[in-house]
């Protein structure tokens, strides 16, 4: 900007001027960061095809030139070229920075090109933008199970969490487009609500090394960034639409693009999904429809030096819950897990019906960035996101319509980050984060709040450094505090109070009573310290290494906190503990990458100790005027989970390659001596690929999906006394379904109609025979078989 | 470049103050959440025809379908055996005072409730004796025959909200494929003597 007030304003002088030839143009060429002079950079004088390189001092002169405007370049190795209109008035001086970590570019570079690993230390995979379409059409959950050591945990098939590790829910952290996702994660049957198609890339780390993100990662992070925007006049688009057999649905996502050279950009992305019931080999899935709506517009102005980006981001999911699952009381659920059948099988509809789940979530985003010579980038961002939530059981009479859960979260974070780069062989990260977040429980629903309303507030610092010692080896260091405060206002039942034990605990926090009521106010504060240390050792070009110990805290979430009574879609009373402490965990990982010609080998191990560890499980049942209930209790023990994630990849010659990807995973519960519930079996996927860039750049592979029975499980059966049949009936909630395999297919060929638009057409068989299934991690795994076959066409257009 | 600045710097100043003031939130009390059909109360009374002693069947739960304790189930004395009992249900909301009857509301909605009776170890049968607009079965009288032989067993008496009434044997009174929510089950165990 300065460049060009000077060279408008000589515009004006130079007319008047009569041409002088006798000018020179010399100066300095300097490295931004440190300010040091770059040597050998080349000084290219396009008008008048003149060049120049810099000396040891990194001073450059060209003499004999004509007063005027020059278009000039400046390029050097491992820089990014960079043009200047420069105005030559007698002699002149110029002092020309250049940017020379090229990758730290990212916010200039070209689409698709910088997607980087965002940690040299850590267990970190990405995915990039193809590995991701494929998706479009289902749940972040479903693309990340790519990678090996992330399954998910699924009520159905449409609301899918992912977990890293055998860890889930309030232990990961969802970043979309630089926001911490804050949508009620804590339950099991809230999915994050992400659209795939607005995301270019996906970083995920394992653990909770990445402390920038946040201290209570205890499972890992999952970065999802958007797609860049180049610095170039340019108008651009996508537009993709799949067809599916299976719920006979499609997905429709369109996007265009607008950028400018200076750096002005401007995007809007919309995404519509429609399923009708999906089926197993077997039969229908009753009311399993869904209906998501959404859309996005961005825009910024980004330049090296600074920035700013605006975003907003709209998506609404309307699912419908299995029909089958819905249970009126225990005698149902013994019913249906003896059957194995559901109870409800109707004809293929896409009506969306109770049970079911209508959530909305909104972001607003604006954040600034502007770096600084010889020192580094600083970063402020504001977000506010709203989250409401709609949970509509089965219910009768007056209440047919109403929602039986109505939850409004809003979210308000400001964070501010600073990266000192100055130097190339050492990075600092300082950041600071303040958030207030509000939940209101509707009390509209005639149901009893299973969240409360509450206020919380959160602070965090963190600090964190890099170092490349060597060409070899490189070192990461970081610390984290963060304090939360939760700030609840809550009712208990008066026998629900006394039954906990509460009224010698917590008889403090009492602050109305309504007789058969208690209005509490319960205020907690956690204080929470996080650590990480990591290590990456190349040996030589084949073999590397990566350690790595982190130490996390996570604060009870409200529903491990608050959860008391009956929750309508689950059919089942859970109840959280005021008691709650912080889990704490310590791991510890180990990588080896071996990479040589047509092999490569990747093996992640990694032990993570969980002292008072937080998790659900079935304790029994309470009997109520309404019928006999089984019980979910919040409990914390201390927990160990041991485990190796394999991914290997063996090129036969240019066409054929053979891929496996493992993970095994084994979780203790060191205090009862037993197996931890809910977590992921052995799990090997084995794919046999084939391209061809002369046939349509054609890629097909078959991909064979083994996952063996989870043998190692709490036993939490119990006896439940049946009225009708007056007997006592084994209530089997534990055992986990057999050992399934799973074939699928996809390819997909390229055509280039010119040359800025291709098509892109695939073709994905899933469950390609039809096979009868159950998943463990599948909480409706009680009612129904998992998902038949399904074929999906899908035609990408890129212009 | 300056304005853009500028603009970043109020924008920016408009968020923090938003953050600020909706920071500051009221310290209003939530309201308490009135739920809708709370039932309490299930009372069986039991007229023997032809007279003699009444006997009450009587399930309470006062903290309802969300709290710990189990109902109370209270049956006032041991049943004769061979013996027809004229039967009535009353259905109670203990958690009003004064207390809410329920069993007026259920005979307006009669076709949206169906109650249902069995008995284990063939102590007992049932008829119905009231029926809805639709000329199905409602439970609110009922006619209880216990068996000609003394014994014991339990009788569960249920209340079913919106029934399949049209369903296979529900007219009968067999609740296997009746559907609906259960607004109130009670287990009473019996002696027949």
């Amino acid at each position: 900007m300065k460049y060009y007030i000077l060279i408008v304003a000589c515009c004006f002088i130079n007319i008047v001027h009569n041409q002088n030839c006798d000018s020179r143009f010399y100066g300095e060429v300097h490295d931004f960061h440190d300010g040091s002079p770059i040597i050998a950079a080349t000084i290219y004088i396009e008008t008048l095809d003149k060049y120049t390189t810099t000396d040891i001092d990194g001073k450059f002169s060209i003499a004999n030139l004509c007063d005027g405007k020059l278009t000039v370049s400046i390029s050097h190795l491992g820089c990014e070229t960079k043009r200047l209109d420069i105005q030559i008035n007698g002699d002149s001086f110029y002092v020309i920075n250049l940017e020379h970590h090229i990758e730290e570019l990212n916010e200039v570079k070209v689409e698709g090109k910088t997607i980087t690993k965002l940690t040299k230390t850590s267990q970190e995979t990405l995915l990039k933008t193809d590995a991701i379409e494929r998706f479009g059409a289902f749940s972040l959950g479903d693309a990340l199970k790519q990678i090996s050591g992330v399954s998910s945990i699924n009520t159905g098939n449409s609301i899918v969490k992912p977990v890293i590790n055998g860890l889930h829910s309030s232990r990961i952290i969802v970043m979309t487009n630089g926001v911490r996702l804050q949508d009620q994660e804590w339950g099991i049957e809230h999915a994050p609500n992400i659209d795939l198609n607005t995301v270019g890339s996906v970083n995920v780390i394992k653990g909770a090394d990445a402390l920038a993100y946040g201290g209570d990662a205890i499972g890992g992070v999952i970065v999802l960034q958007p797609f860049n925007v180049s610095l170039k006049d340019s108008l651009y688009g996508k537009t993709i639409i799949s067809g599916h057999t299976n719920g006979r649905g499609f997905s429709l996502n369109s996007s265009l693009t607008k950028t400018y050279k200076k750096g002005w950009y401007l995007g809007a992305q919309a995404t519509m999904k429609r399923f009708g019931d999906f089926e197993t080999p077997d039969y229908n899935l009753t009311n399993t429809g869904l209906n998501s709506k959404g859309f996005s517009i961005k825009s910024g102005y980004k330049t090296f030096e600074r920035g700013f980006n605006i975003y907003y981001s709209y998506l609404n999911n309307d699912i419908a819950i299995l029909k089958s699952s819905h249970i009126g009381s225990i005698e149902d659920l013994v019913n249906a897990i003896n059957s194995q059948q559901p109870l409800v099988v109707e004809d293929f509809s896409y009506t969306i019906e109770a049970p079911r789940q209508d959530v909305t979530h909104q972001i607003i985003k604006a954040d600034f960035y502007k770096r600084f010579k010889k020192f580094g980038r600083l970063q402020v961002q504001y977000d506010f996101q709203n989250n409401q939530r709609f949970e509509y059981d089965i219910r009768v009479g007056d209440d047919r319509d109403k929602p039986a859960i109505d939850l409004t979260l809003k979210t308000h974070t400001i964070r501010t980050n600073l990266k000192v780069d100055s130097k190339s062989d050492r990075t600092y990260k300082f950041g600071l984060n303040v958030g207030y977040q509000n939940n209101f429980a509707n009390p509209e629903t005639g149901v009893r709040r299973l969240i409360p309303d509450y206020d919380k507030y959160d602070a965090g610092a963190f600090a964190i450094s890099d170092f490349r010692l060597s060409e070899k080896t490189n070192l990461n260091f970081g610390l984290r505090y963060d304090f939360s405060r939760i700030d609840a206002k809550k009712f208990y039942l008066t026998s629900r109070w006394e039954e906990r034990n509460y009224d010698a605990d917590f008889s403090n926090i009492v602050i109305d009573d309504l007789g058969s009521q208690l209005l509490t106010n319960p205020v907690f504060d956690y204080h929470n310290i996080s650590a990480s240390a990591g290590i990456a050792y190349k040996i030589n070009d084949n073999n590397s290494f990566i350690f790595n110990y982190g130490l996390s805290n996570r604060a009870p979430n409200p529903s491990e906190l608050f959860s008391d009574g009956l929750h309508h879609s689950a059919a089942r009373i859970e109840l959280g503990d005021l008691r709650m402490k912080q889990e704490t965990s310590n791991r510890i990982s180990g990588t080896y990458k071996y990479n040589r010609n047509a092999l490569s080998i990747n093996l992640e191990a990694f032990y993570n100790h969980i002292n008072d560890y937080i998790f659900i499980e079935p304790t029994g049942t309470e009997l109520t005027i309404r019928g006999a209930f089984p019980v979910w209790s919040y409990n914390q023990t201390n927990a160990s989970l041991l485990g190796l994630d394999v991914t290997a990849n063996y090129k036969f010659n240019e066409h054929w390659l053979l891929n496996n990807k493992s993970s095994f995973i084994k979780g203790r519960d060191l205090t009862k001596k037993q197996a931890l519930i809910d977590m992921p079996s052995f799990k090997t996927v084995n794919i046999l690929g084939y391209s061809n860039k002369k046939w349509l750049q054609l890629n097909t592979e078959l991909q064979s999906e083994l996952v063996l029975r989870q043998n190692e499980f709490p036993d939490n059966n119990f006896d439940v006394y049946i009225p009708t049949i007056d007997s006592e009936v084994l209530l089997d909630i534990s055992s986990p379904p057999p050992t399934y395999h799973l074939l699928h297919f996809q390819s997909d060929i390229t055509l280039n109609l010119s040359k800025q638009t291709n098509l892109n057409i695939g073709l994905n068989i899933t469950n390609l025979f039809n096979t009868s299934y159950r998943e463990y991690l599948n909480r409706l795994r009680y009612f129904a078989d998992d998902l038949g076959r399904n074929i999906m066409l899908q035609v990408k257009f890129n212009y | 470049m300056d304005t853009l600045k500028n603009n970043l710097k109020s924008t920016f100043l408009i968020l923090l103050s938003t953050f600020i003031l909706t920071g500051c939130s009221d310290d209003d009390n939530p309201e308490v959440v009135i739920q809708e059909e709370v039932i309490t109360t299930l009372t069986a009374t039991l007229v023997p025809d032809g007279g003699g002693t009444s006997i009450t069947f009587k399930s309470l739960d006062l903290d309802g379908k969300d709290g710990p304790n189990p109902p109370v189930f209270t049956v006032s004395g041991d049943l004769l055996a061979d013996t027809t009992y004229n039967g009535s249900m009353e259905i109670l909301n203990e958690t009003e005072s004064p207390a809410e009857d329920v069993t007026e509301e259920i005979k307006t909605l009669d076709e949206e409730h169906q109650f249902f009776f069995q008995a284990t170890n063939s102590i007992a049968t049932f008829t119905y004796v009231d029926f809805d607009g639709d000329s199905n079965p409602l439970g609110l009288e009922f006619t209880l025959t216990t068996s000609a032989t003394p014994g014991s067993g339990t009788i569960t008496i249920t209340l079913r909200h919106e029934p399949n009434k049209s369903a296979s044997g529900v007219s009968d009174g067999d609740i296997t494929n009746a559907g609906g929510e259960t607004d109130a089950q009670a287990i009473f165990p019996i002696t027949v003597k």
